[in-house]
């Protein structure tokens, strides 16, 4: 079903995830541009506007700044975006099919953990730095239902290897006996791309957090790697729980496609209609309803593929 | 070949970003030469095909550094790297040390004379070693993680600086309990 592409296609992958995230943020702007009561038009083409004026400014640096490991903060968080996305099928084509491709998205988008502290704390700024420690304390909160989320749909498809997962929904689609998890799994994904409601590490609050200090082509490159890890848990979303590239008449790429932008929207869509969750209060709630509400679902679908 | 080359590559890159983490004098730099060390030791474990163990190696050594490079700044001397602090302590006896259980397992790995076996490799040898290991000892090691569990949790209870007394008063009989930051659940 879900077949190795070719080693090339590794170079269309950056370009689809940047057509995915260029057309979201687009989408994201006009429907700002719909509440302001401007021009969509101009909205529409704002994120590359300023995405061009990033990229041309001169980037501003601070006292005492750790250079090394704060410019690797955005480009770290990129690739790790980029590497996601290798093992999550776009119809019948998949980048690198490895055999714990679940475990390989999750190992890689931990790596914002890193990412984002290392961006608060290279500019040496306290509003940076407590950013960068919200966004762990942030991590801490939804690692384990993430996990829990992923683990639900591995067990329901018996294998840790995305294409085995996108097979067994031939029939049934897991987000219909798994909707704990795909519901958590949402959650957690724009939790892990510091999407909001869950922007604290990046809150106003604190002038911008962890991205308070960061100007110039590096804040551009670690935007864009926060937009690729949201594409990236969206396509998996879809692989994971709407059976990939399944649908009638419309071949399976398109429903691939049609689906991550769909997932997509709804996750831009919210996030601009919730109010910013803090730290504390998440950490609760997710301890508290996420880990037992995912273990009890992942218990039920345990005992679905037992007994069946 | 290509195996070769991405061994000694990692191999060299592994002893290099671990010789830095005790040559910078930033605690978050060598916590994240640290993890550099530990992202090439993955790579090799990758390159024997043991694909679950080397993204784990991965996956929880980034969270593991993560969470150490807070204690770090936290605990250590010099937080930020602004100071010189050295980064050894006892270099000679450390050095000595090394340098003799280095040579002793170079020995062990050349002298002793391993077993061969004539059995065909299986076909998952990881899956096959979990087996020899665990398969019979699958109820001790359930009742170890309970224990493990168990610790964690007294721990965290014995730890914290409020406990339920704090919270809901000294005969449990507040309604909701007295929290300096009230939670997301609506307690």
């Amino acid at each position: 079903m879900v077949e190795q592409a070719p080693w090339w296609s590794a170079l269309l992958l950056p370009v689809v995830l940047a057509a995915f995230a260029v057309a979201a943020a687009m989408f994201g702007s006009v429907l700002t541009a719909r509440t302001a009561g401007t021009a969509p038009g101009v909205a529409a083409a704002a994120p590359l506007r300023s995405a061009a004026g990033l990229l041309v400014r001169q980037r501003r640096s601070t006292l005492a700044a750790d250079a090394l490991l704060w410019r690797a903060a955005g480009v770290v968080l990129l690739l790790a975006g980029v590497l996601a996305s290798l093992v999550t099928p776009l119809g019948r084509w998949s980048v690198g099919d490895l055999p714990v491709g679940v475990v390989w998205f999750n190992a890689m988008e931990v790596v914002a953990w890193a990412a984002v502290w290392l961006a608060g704390w290279g500019g040496n700024s306290a509003f940076g730095l407590s950013g960068g420690y919200r966004f762990v304390a942030q991590g801490v909160c939804y690692e384990l239902p993430h996990m829990f989320a992923l683990t639900t749909a591995a067990i329901g498809a018996g294998s840790l290897r995305v294409a085995d997962i996108v097979a067994a929904q031939q029939q049934l689609w897991f987000v219909v006996w798994m909707p704990v998890a795909f519901a958590v799994f949402l959650l957690t994904v724009a939790a892990m791309a510091f999407w909001p409601p869950f922007d604290h590490p990046l809150g106003l609050d604190v002038a911008g957090g962890a991205a308070s200090e960061l100007s110039g082509v590096d804040r551009l490159v670690f935007l864009a790697g926060r937009w690729a890890l949201l594409v990236s848990g969206s396509g998996m979303a879809v692989a994971l729980f709407l059976g990939g590239g399944s649908g009638p008449l419309l071949p399976g790429w398109l429903w691939s496609v049609l689906k991550t932008a769909a997932v997509l929207a709804a996750l831009v869509w919210a996030g601009r209609r919730l109010p910013t969750v803090r730290m504390e209060r998440f950490a609760e709630v997710a301890w508290l309803v996420l880990i037992p509400a995912t273990l009890v679902q992942a218990l039920i679908v345990s005992i679905v593929v037992v007994a069946r | 070949m290509w195996q070769q080359i991405v061994f000694w590559l990692c191999a060299a890159g592994a002893v290099a970003s671990g010789v830095a983490v005790f040559r910078v004098d930033s605690m978050a730099r060598a916590t994240f030469a640290l993890l550099a060390s530990f992202v090439f030791a993955a790579v090799t474990v990758l390159l024997v095909d043991l694909a679950y163990l080397g993204v784990l190696v991965l996956l929880m050594m980034i969270m593991e550094m993560v969470i150490m490079v807070l204690f770090m700044v936290m605990y250590m001397m010099n937080p930020a790297g602004l100071m010189p602090m050295t980064m050894v302590h006892n270099q000679k006896g450390a050095l000595g040390i090394s340098a003799g259980t280095f040579a002793v397992l170079t020995a062990v790995v050349y002298l002793v004379d391993w077993p061969s076996s004539g059995a065909a490799r299986p076909a998952d040898p990881a899956h096959a070693l979990g087996e020899a290991i665990m398969g019979s000892k699958m109820l001790v090691m359930i009742v170890v993680g309970l224990a493990l569990f168990a610790t964690i949790v007294t721990t965290v209870v014995l730890a914290t600086h409020r406990g339920r007394y704090d919270r809901y008063g000294d005969r449990l009989d507040r309604r909701s309990p007295d929290d300096p930051v009230r939670g997301g659940v609506g307690r």
